[in-house]
């Protein structure tokens, strides 16, 4: 029996540079930054005040009472699945898809860190007693999955993949799975993050993982993400979420779905190397990125394209250069690597499932999104790195998604033009 | 002292907020399950909401008792004189 192919019919995100594909496509391809300064009561003292703040603010778009029950990081995953099942032709389509064939993985790296926080401040300034009873499904990191599941009747499984800042590659990565192995047909994929608040940022701040430039006053916000620049020295906190409709092709053409492209396959692996940093040679990034290219059947020579992980810090920027020569041999000199965390921060759990609709809508209209902030490419990385906006050639063509988070995860997604 | 109608009123807000259910059907009559469709973590959402509001404290073996608006209503006015 020949293997269940999966085709993207959907997608949503909301995000720093946009409350929705459309715009989120039209900002990248500009090469247009979502870093913005904090609110000056933010918190004062933290050595960081830039983040790459949603552009909509989620709790606006949907209904108030909903909204309320919801921890921002489930908003924004509730705004992006919305626009990706109404994208997928879905939206008023009772009984087109069958519910005990649809399914649900959303990643989140850190769940309902806010809703935690406010609760916790709560039961110290005013006791027990005033903890919402609602605390508990707010925060929970299945919340936005759960959510999403229960609005769209989801009752194949709602899964919540946790690797850090690779969750929402493997989010990805896991709906895939479901669908071959054939418990869903279809399944609402992707990662979503919140984490703008004082104690997260303080947190990766001590860790030397933030940059701190920028935040000074008269800094410019929108120049510190800056992937592979010999200035980079940390990544940009930003939030929010992306969402994919994944559907089993035979499905997709059945009830005449627009596809967009076709997830060819993926790969997951673990360094083994160290709990925060990346092993500086790239290797489990590498097998990654060729468990991917062997899970999809493609030779390096189909890639055209890699949104990168590359988050803006000076080791791991290295190590992915070296992860994409390992892998793609002579034709790493050809494709074209673009790092769209440049212009949104880092969405950390939701990063991978924003760089995926980069990925697929870049094999749909033939154009990368530049790297923005690159003025001074670093010596180690020889890699092509264009700063506008980049047409793809035309034929077949694939491209790479990568994502690697703290704890040692690596995962690769490869998709392809259909 | 607030009136009946005063905190009939206010919780008419809360319970609005809470759930989304228009202030204005929030009547004395009206029972939170039955009419109002109020489930039991929005009535534990309320109670939070109205002791803070009323500086009233109603134990949670009370909120059982607590059927109607009307109930409600009669109760934070006894905790309120009491």
């Amino acid at each position: 029996m020949s293997r269940r192919r999966v085709v993207v019919t959907g997608m949503g995100t909301t995000n720093p540079v946009g409350g929705d594909v459309q715009s989120t496509w039209e900002a990248l391809v500009a090469g247009r930054s979502g870093i913005r300064r904090l609110p000056e009561d933010f918190f004062p003292d933290l050595p960081v005040q830039i983040a790459g703040t949603a552009a909509v603010d989620p709790a606006d778009v949907l209904d108030r009472v909903k909204a309320r029950r919801l921890d921002r990081s489930a908003q924004l995953a509730m705004v992006a699945a919305l626009e990706a099942w109404a994208d997928a032709g879905l939206a008023e389509t009772e009984g087109v898809v069958d519910q005990e064939r649809l399914g649900v993985a959303v990643a989140s790296g850190i769940g309902g860190v806010t809703t935690l926080l406010a609760n916790y401040d709560t039961l110290l300034e005013k006791g027990p007693r005033r903890v919402s009873p609602i605390a508990v499904p707010m925060l929970m990191p299945n919340a936005p999955a759960a959510n999403i599941g229960l609005h769209i009747g989801a009752r194949a499984g709602v899964h919540t993949p946790v690797s850090a800042c690779a969750s929402g590659n493997e989010g990805v990565a896991l709906a895939v799975d479901q669908i071959r192995l054939g418990r869903a047909d279809v399944m609402v994929a992707g990662g979503t993050e919140a984490a703008i608040h004082a104690l997260p940022m303080a947190a990766f701040a001590q860790m030397m993982a933030l940059s701190k430039t920028g935040s000074e006053p008269g800094g410019d916000p929108t120049t510190v993400s800056r992937p592979w620049d010999t200035a980079r020295d940390g990544f940009v906190l930003g939030e929010g979420a992306g969402i994919l409709v994944l559907e089993e092709l035979e499905h997709a053409q059945a009830r005449g779905a627009r596809i967009y492209a076709e997830v060819l396959g993926a790969g997951i692996t673990n360094d083994a190397h160290d709990i925060a940093q990346p092993d500086p040679e790239g290797r489990g990034g590498t097998r990654a990125i060729q468990r991917a290219l062997d899970d999809a059947g493609i030779s390096p020579g189909d890639i055209a394209h890699v949104n990168a992980h590359a988050t803006s810090t000076p080791q791991g920027d290295v190590a992915e250069g070296l992860m994409i020569h390992a892998t793609l041999g002579k034709y790493a000199d050809e494709v074209v690597v673009t790092s769209t965390k440049s212009m949104t921060g880092h969405l950390l759990g939701g990063a991978g499932a924003l760089e995926s609709i980069a990925t697929i809508l870049a094999i749909h209209h033939r154009l990368a999104p530049p790297t923005i902030n690159l003025d001074n490419l670093d010596a180690a990385v020889e890699l092509d790195i264009p700063t506008t906006a980049r047409e793809l050639r035309g034929g077949d063509i694939a491209a790479l998604n990568n994502s690697f988070g703290f704890g040692g995860a690596n995962v690769a997604v490869a998709f392809g033009s259909l | 002292m607030a009136t009946t109608e005063e905190i009939r009123t206010e919780l008419a807000d809360i319970v609005n907020e809470v759930t989304g259910i228009p202030a204005g059907d929030v009547q004395l009559e009206k029972s939170f399950t039955d009419d109002l469709d109020v489930d039991s973590l929005s009535m534990v959402e309320v109670v939070v909401a109205a002791e803070e509001k009323f500086s009233v404290r109603i134990p949670d073996d009370q909120v059982k008792n607590l059927k109607t608006v009307g109930d409600a209503v009669s109760y934070i006015e006894k905790a309120q004189a009491a």
